[in-house]
C-alpha cells in the first residue's frame, strides 16, 4: 500500500488554496475516513507497482476548442509510470470509453515512453536533465508516443514542486540497469500463465520443433536443417538457442566464429529459393587472419553455391543501403513534426508541412526499404535466386528487410498470429538490440535508433494500400508501436533471447550487456556482392517486376507489393496525429466507414444466427447482439485513441497566414478580367 | 416541359436562323450547301475569311458575295452537345427548378421574397431570371443598388439557415474607386438585409479576395465596403488568390505529375505548386461563412470581384457543409445548377470550349478547385456524401466534354438565348438514369448536421485518383477494397433477410402458432432501412 510518508507531510494532498475552485466533490467531505482509501482507488496500481512521489495541486493543461484550460489534480510518479490523477474525474461512460487502454490510462505515461521533459522559466522553455538549481513552474512532458503533456505547478507546494519534478527527472532520464525494469517486480508479483501452441498461437521460436514446425510450413526442410548447437548459449550469447542452417553445414563451422560468417536461414518461397541473413565476420588487420576468414567463408560459399541450391545473391545491408544513423536522424526531425506544444505551433508549421516532411527524410527512408524489399522478392520470385542478406551482426537492417520480405511474399505473416510469429523469429530471435535501439535504460543515447518502429510504419504502408489482406488493423499496428514502451510484456525489453533467458527466469543475476559494435563494413561480402549483380540490370529487372506486378488485379492472398511512388507513401496519421486536437475531423475520417463495416458485420452475424435458430426451429429468447459502436458517425477521427473535444461542434480555423507565393506575385497582384469598371 | 428527345437539332428547321443571326451559334450546317439565295439572286463570289466581330473575336468563315448582300457563314463546327442524339429515360433539365428550391428552403416568408424584375436579364445579364431578395426592397432599390455593384450583381440570397434563419447573400464588389464613392442605396440595401436577422446587430461581409487585391481594385472602379460607409457591417478578407494564380498552379501540378510522377521531392515539390495550399484557403473562407451563418448567428455576404469565381466557390461550399440535402446526388446536382451555372460563372471562358486559344487569360480551374475541395470534404466524411468519387470524376469529364450542354456557355440568359435545354442533353441525364455507379454504399443520411472540414495541409492530398489516374503506376484499386467488401456484406445481408422471411412463411404454415416470431422482421426491416 501507499507509504504513508510519501503521501503525508504538510497537509497531504488536500493543502487549502484560494486561488482555486474547490476541487472536492461533495461526498468527499462527508466522509473523511473514506479519503484515503478512495485515492488509493483512484490511483490504479499493478502488481509489483510502488508509488515513488507525488505533488497536488497540479494543473494539467486540456486542448479545447482552440483554447486551454486546465484540471487541478494530483500529479505522481510510481516506478511504473507517472500519471496525473485529476479531481474532476467525469469519466464519460460511452461507447469511446470502452475502447482505452486497458493498461495506460489517458492521463498515464510509462516511465520508457517518456522522451524529453521541458521546464518553462518565465515563458522560455529548456530541456530539463541532472541536478535542478530551479524549479519550473510549468513542466512540459514529450512522449514517444507522441504525446504532448502540460502541467502547471504554480499552485503546487514548492517542496512538492521538488519533490516531483526531480523524481521525475530522475527516474526516467538517469540511466538505469537492466534488473531494475519494472518488468521484472510485475513478473515476480503477477502470476505467469504461459500456454503455447503452435498452431493457433504466436510460435515463440524458443524450440526446436518451432522452428521444425516453420521449416516444414514452408517446405524449406529439403535443404535445410534446424540445429541445437547452441543450446544453453554455449556458442554464442547473440543468437538464439536454436535456428535453421544449410543441410551440409557442418554444426562445427558455427561454433568457429561463434556464429559470425553463417547463413541463417529466414524463409524459404514456394519454388524453393531461400532468404538467408549472415552476420559480417569480425574485420581483422593481421593478414594471417585475414587469410583464416577468407578460406572459411569460401568453405561455407561453396556448400550453398551448389546444388540442390539456387544462385546465391548477397545482398549487403551495412555498406550501400540505409544506416542506422540515417535513421536517427530522420525520426528525431519527423517526430518533432507531431510534438506539437499548441494551436499556434499547428498552424505555424502548417504551410510549410510538406517540405517539412520531407526534410526529414522519414518517408523517403521508408521508401527505400520498401524497395529493397522487393528487390530481393524480385530475385526469390522471379529469378529463383536465394538471398543472402549480410549485416554487422544481422540484427538490425537484417531483421528489417526479412520481414518485410515475408510479409509481401508470404500471406501467412499477413494473419495476426503469423505476424506475431514473424516478429519472434526474426526480430525477437533474430537478436534485435530492443533494450538499447529504444534505449530502455537511458545508457546510451546514440544507441537509440527506432529500426522496430520504421519496420512498422513499412507494414503499415502496406495495410493502408492493401488493407484487405491483412488480419490486422492499423489500430493493431499503433497500439504495438505503444508496447514498445510499456514494461509489463518482456518482448520489447532485451537485446537477445539470451540476455532474457538469463535475466527472466532468475532476475537477481546481474544483467548482461553486449559490448557495443562498431559499425566495421565486411569486405568479402562486398566483394561477392559487386560480382554478383550490377546495379543497372537490378534497375531493369525492378521495373519489369514492379510494373507488371501492378498490372494485374491483386491477389490478396498471394505475393503483394506495395506502391512507391512519391504520392502513395503517407504518413502513418492514426499513429502521429492522433494526439493533435487541431488535426481531429469529427466525425469523419477512416473510422467512420471502418464502423459502418463493424456494424454491418454484426447485422450479418445475428442475421444467421436467427437464420440458425430456425434452422433448429428453436424459438429461443434473441439476445440482441451487443452493437459495439452506437453512434458510430459521431466518433472523432482520433478515435480509438485521444478522446478530446468530444462536446464541440465549432470548427477548428487555421491562424496562419499565407505565405509568399514567391514568382507569382505579379500574376497575384493581377485582376481575374482587365475591364475598367471606370467611374461610372 | 422539354424532355431531351422533343427538340432534337433540326438542320432544317435552324437554316433561317442561322442567316439572320450571321454564323457563330455552333448551330450545324450543311457545309456543301451553297447559301439560300432569293429568286434572281445570284452568287459572284467566295472567299475564306477570318472575320473580326466585335463581340465574339476573330471568326474563321466564307464571304459570299451576291448581287444582292455580302453573306459570312461560320466554319467553325458546333460543339458535339449539339449534335449529341444520346436518350435517357430522366430529363436532367428538370432537376433544378428554382422556385422548387427556394420553397424547399422556406422562401419566399415574411423577410425575403421572390422578384422576376430579371426576368429578360435587363436588371442584370449574367444573374438568372429569378432572385431572391429582401421584402422590404423594392424594385426600384434593387435598380440603384445594381448600379453600384460590378456588372450589376446586387446582393441577392443563396441560402437561408432553417432554424436561425440567417442568410447568405452572394454579389460582386461595391465600385467604390479611387474617390471612395458611396451609394446611399446600396448602404441602406445592405441595412435591410442585416435587419432581415434580428439576432445580431452586424452583418458580416467576406470579401474572398486578399485586401491588397481589394485595394488595387479600387483603381479600376472596384474596391470594397468601408467602414465608414457600412456601419452596420464587418468586412474580413479571406485571401484567395485570382484565377490567374490558380491557373499558373495547377499547370505546376501538371507538371510534377506528367509524364512521370515525381518521387524523392515529391512533398516539396507539390508543395511548390500551392495547389493544396490554395485549397486549404478556400475550404477555409468556407467554413468561416459556414460557422458564421450557424454558430456566429450573423448574415453573411460573399463577394469578391465579380462574384462569379471565388464567391461561387465560397458560397457552394458553404451551404454543402450546412445543408446535408447538397450532400445527396440530386442535392449536389441542384447545388451546382445553381449557385454555378444559374449565376453566372463563366463556363465557357474558364474552359474555353471550342476554342483554340489555350493561353487565353480568362482561362482557369476554378470549377475544378470547387470539386477538388468537395472531393477533400468527402475523404474526411466518408460516410456524409451520397455520391462517390465516380460522380465527382464524371462531373469533371463532361465539364471539359462538350458531350451535355450543361457547361456550355457562361451565364443563364445566353443559354437561353442558344435554347441550351431544348437542343442539347443535361450531364444529369446521363447520371440519374445510372445513380447505382455513383453512389457511396457508406453513405448515411444525417439531417440537421453540419460538417466542417479540417483545413489542414496535414488533412489534404493531392487527387490522386483523378489528376494521377493515367499513370499505369499509380493504378488505383477500383472498387476500392473496403467499399467491395462492404459491398459484399450488403448483398448478404439482404439475402439473409430474404431467407429469414422464408423461413418465417414455411414456419408460420407449419405451425399456426408461431409465438414471438412476427416482431423479429418487423423491428429488422426499419433498421435495415436507415442504411440508406
Amino acid at each position: 500500500m501507499l507509504g504513508k510518508g510519501v503521501v503525508g507531510g504538510g497537509g497531504g494532498t488536500k493543502a487549502p488554496k484560494p486561488s482555486f475552485v474547490s476541487y472536492v466533490r461533495p461526498e468527499e467531505i462527508h466522509t473523511n475516513e473514506k479519503e484515503v482509501t478512495e485515492k488509493e482507488v483512484t490511483l490504479h496500481l499493478l502488481p509489483g507497482e510502488q508509488l515513488l512521489c507525488e505533488a497536488s495541486t497540479v494543473l494539467k493543461y486540456v486542448q479545447e476548442d482552440s483554447c486551454q484550460h486546465g484540471v487541478y489534480g494530483r500529479l505522481v510518479c510510481t516506478d511504473f509510470k507517472i500519471a496525473f490523477l485529476g479531481d474532476d474525474e467525469s469519466a464519460l461512460d460511452n461507447d469511446e470509453t470502452q475502447f482505452k487502454n486497458k493498461v495506460i490510462g489517458e492521463n498515464d505515461i510509462t516511465l520508457h515512453c517518456v522522451d524529453q521533459i521541458y521546464g518553462v522559466f518565465d515563458e522560455k522553455k529548456k530541456t530539463l536533465f541532472g541536478q535542478l538549481k530551479k524549479y519550473p513552474e510549468k513542466l512540459i512532458i514529450h512522449c514517444k508516443d507522441l504525446r504532448v503533456f502540460q502541467f502547471c505547478l504554480r499552485y503546487t507546494k514548492e517542496e512538492e514542486v521538488k519533490r516531483i519534478v526531480s523524481g521525475i527527472i530522475h527516474h526516467t532520464q538517469a540511466p538505469k540497469l537492466l534488473k531494475r525494469l519494472f518488468l521484472f517486480s510485475y513478473a515476480t508479483a503477477a502470476q505467469n500463465n504461459t500456454v503455447t501452441d503452435p498452431k493457433n498461437h504466436t510460435v515463440m521460436f524458443d524450440t526446436l520443433k518451432d522452428w521444425c514446425w516453420e521449416l516444414e510450413r514452408t517446405k524449406g526442410n529439403m535443404k535445410y536443417k534446424a540445429v541445437s548447437v547452441n543450446e544453453g548459449y554455449k556458442v554464442c550469447e547473440r543468437l538464439p538457442a536454436y535456428f535453421v542452417v544449410p543441410t551440409p553445414l557442418p554444426e562445427e563451422n558455427v561454433q568457429r566464429f561463434q556464429g559470425h560468417g553463417i547463413p541463417i536461414w529466414c524463409w524459404s518461397c514456394h519454388n524453393g529459393s531461400a532468404l538467408l541473413k549472415m552476420s559480417a565476420l569480425p574485420k581483422e588487420q593481421d593478414d594471417g587472419i585475414l587469410q583464416i576468414q577468407k578460406s572459411f567463408l569460401d568453405g561455407i560459399y561453396k556448400t550453398i553455391h551448389r546444388p540442390p541450391y539456387e544462385i546465391v545473391k548477397t545482398e549487403d545491408l551495412s555498406s550501400n543501403f540505409l544506416s542506422l544513423q540515417e535513421i536517427q536522424t530522420a525520426y528525431s526531425k519527423f517526430k518533432q513534426l507531431f510534438l506539437i506544444d499548441n494551436s499556434t505551433e499547428f498552424w505555424d508549421t502548417d504551410i510549410k508541412w510538406f517540405s517539412l516532411l520531407e526534410s526529414s527524410s522519414w518517408l523517403d527512408i521508408i521508401r527505400r526499404c520498401l524497395k529493397k524489399a522487393i528487390e530481393i522478392t524480385e530475385c526469390m520470385e522471379a529469378q529463383n535466386m536465394n538471398v543472402l542478406l549480410l549485416e554487422e551482426n544481422a540484427s538490425d537492417l537484417c531483421c528489417l528487410i526479412s520481414s518485410l520480405v515475408q510479409l509481401m511474399m508470404d500471406p501467412h505473416c499477413r494473419t495476426r498470429i503469423g505476424f506475431q510469429s514473424l516478429i519472434q523469429k526474426e526480430w525477437v530471435m533474430g537478436g534485435h538490440c530492443f533494450l538499447d535501439r529504444c534505449n530502455h535504460l537511458r545508457q546510451n543515447d546514440k544507441e537509440e535508433v527506432p529500426v522496430f518502429l520504421l519496420f512498422l510504419d513499412c507494414v503499415w504502408q502496406l495495410v493502408h494500400q492493401h488493407p484487405p489482406a491483412f488480419e490486422f488493423t492499423e489500430t493493431y499496428l499503433t497500439v504495438l508501436s505503444d508496447s514498445l514502451y510499456i514494461p509489463i510484456f518482456s518482448t520489447f525489453f532485451f537485446n537477445s533471447p539470451h540476455q532474457k533467458d538469463t535475466n527472466m527466469s532468475s532476475p537477481k543475476r546481474g544483467f548482461f550487456r553486449e559490448e557495443t559494435d562498431h559499425l566495421i563494413k565486411n569486405l568479402l561480402g562486398k566483394r561477392i556482392s559487386k560480382l554478383i549483380n550490377s546495379s543497372d540490370e537490378l534497375q531493369d529487372n525492378f521495373r519489369e517486376f514492379y510494373d507488371s506486378w501492378h498490372s494485374k488485379s491483386t491477389d490478396y492472398h498471394g505475393l503483394l507489393l506495395p506502391h512507391i511512388e512519391g504520392p502513395e507513401i503517407k504518413v502513418w496519421a492514426q499513429r502521429y496525429l492522433r494526439w493533435i486536437p487541431e488535426a481531429q475531423i469529427l466525425g469523419g475520417g477512416q473510422v467512420a466507414t471502418l464502423s459502418k463495416l463493424l456494424e454491418m458485420m454484426e447485422e450479418v452475424q445475428s442475421l444467421q444466427e436467427k437464420i440458425d435458430e430456425r434452422h433448429h426451429s428453436q424459438q429461443a429468447p434473441q439476445a440482441e447482439a451487443p452493437c459495439l459502436l452506437r453512434n458510430s458517425a459521431r466518433l472523432s477521427s482520433l478515435f480509438p485513441f485521444a478522446l478530446l473535444q468530444r462536446h464541440s461542434s465549432k470548427p477548428v480555423l487555421p491562424t496562419s497566414g499565407w505565405k509568399a507565393l514567391g514568382d507569382e506575385d505579379d500574376l497575384a497582384k493581377r485582376e481575374d478580367e482587365f475591364v475598367d469598371l471606370g467611374d461610372v | 416541359m422539354a424532355s431531351a428527345s422533343t427538340s432534337k437539332y433540326n438542320s432544317h428547321s435552324l437554316e433561317n436562323e442561322s442567316i439572320k443571326r450571321t454564323s457563330r451559334d455552333g448551330v450545324n450546317r450543311d457545309l456543301t450547301e451553297a447559301v439560300p439565295r432569293l429568286p434572281g439572286e445570284t452568287l459572284i463570289t467566295d472567299k475564306e475569311v477570318i472575320y473580326i466581330c466585335p463581340f465574339n473575336g476573330p471568326i474563321k468563315g466564307r464571304v459570299y458575295i451576291t448581287n444582292y448582300r455580302l453573306y459570312l457563314r461560320s466554319l467553325e463546327t458546333p460543339l458535339f452537345a449539339f449534335l449529341n442524339e444520346e436518350k435517357f429515360n430522366v430529363d436532367g433539365w428538370t432537376v433544378y427548378n428554382p422556385v422548387e428550391e427556394y420553397r424547399r428552403q422556406g422562401l419566399p416568408n415574411h423577410h425575403w421574397r421572390i422578384t422576376f424584375i430579371n426576368k429578360c436579364y435587363e436588371l442584370c445579364d449574367t444573374y438568372p431570371a429569378l432572385l431572391v431578395v429582401p421584402y422590404r426592397a423594392s424594385d426600384d432599390d434593387l435598380r440603384r443598388v445594381a448600379t453600384f455593384r460590378s456588372r450589376n450583381r446586387i446582393p441577392v440570397l443563396s441560402w437561408i439557415h432553417p432554424e436561425n434563419k440567417t442568410v447568405i447573400v452572394r454579389c460582386s464588389q461595391p465600385l467604390v474607386g479611387m474617390s471612395g464613392k458611396r451609394n446611399k442605396d446600396d448602404e441602406k440595401y445592405l441595412d435591410v438585409i442585416r435587419e432581415t436577422n434580428k439576432q445580431i446587430s452586424k452583418l458580416t461581409i467576406y470579401d474572398a479576395r486578399p485586401s491588397v487585391n481589394a485595394v488595387a481594385n479600387k483603381a479600376t472602379g472596384g474596391g470594397y465596403e468601408s467602414d465608414d460607409a457600412y456601419h452596420n457591417a464587418e468586412l474580413f478578407f479571406l485571401d484567395i488568390h485570382n484565377i490567374h494564380v490558380m491557373r499558373e498552379s495547377l499547370k505546376k501540378v501538371k507538371d510534377i505529375v506528367y509524364p512521370n510522377v515525381e518521387e524523392s521531392h515529391w512533398l516539396s515539390s507539390l508543395e511548390s505548386t500551392h495547389w493544396l495550399e490554395h485549397i486549404k484557403l478556400v475550404l477555409t473562407g468556407a467554413i468561416q461563412v459556414a460557422d458564421k451563418v450557424s454558430s456566429g448567428k450573423s448574415s453573411v455576404l460573399v463577394h469578391c470581384s465579380d462574384g462569379w469565381d471565388r464567391t461561387a466557390q465560397l458560397t457552394s461550399l458553404a451551404m454543402l457543409m450546412l445543408d446535408s440535402f447538397y450532400r445527396s446526388i440530386e442535392g449536389f446536382e441542384i447545388l451546382v445548377q445553381k449557385e454555378w451555372i444559374s449565376f453566372g460563372h463563366k463556363f465557357a471562358s474558364r474552359i474555353g470550349h471550342g476554342d483554340k486559344n489555350h493561353t487565353d487569360a480568362d482561362r482557369s480551374p476554378i470549377f475544378l478547385q470547387f470539386i477538388d475541395c468537395v472531393w477533400q470534404m468527402s475523404k474526411q466524411f466518408p460516410t456524409a456524401f451520397e455520391f462517390n468519387e465516380q460522380f465527382l470524376i464524371i462531373i469533371l469529364d463532361h465539364l471539359y466534354s462538350c458531350r451535355f450542354g450543361t457547361f456550355l456557355f457562361n451565364c443563364e440568359s445566353a443559354r437561353e438565348r442558344q435554347k441550351v435545354t431544348e437542343r442539347t442533353v443535361s450531364l444529369w441525364s446521363l447520371i440519374n438514369s445510372n445513380k447505382e455507379k455513383f453512389k457511396n454504399p457508406f453513405y448515411t443520411k444525417e439531417i440537421n448536421r453540419v460538417l466542417y472540414p479540417v483545413a489542414s495541409m496535414r488533412h489534404l492530398e493531392l487527387w490522386v485518383n483523378y489528376y494521377i489516374r493515367w499513370n499505369p503506376r499509380i493504378k488505383q484499386q477500383q472498387p476500392n477494397p473496403v467499399e467491395q467488401r462492404y459491398m459484399e456484406l450488403l448483398a448478404l445481408r439482404d439475402e439473409y433477410i430474404k431467407r429469414l422471411e422464408e423461413l418465417q412463411l414455411a414456419n408460420s404454415a407449419k405451425l399456426s402458432d408461431p409465438p414471438t416470431s412476427p416482431s423479429s422482421p418487423s423491428q429488422m426491416m426499419p433498421h435495415v432501412q436507415t442504411h440508406f
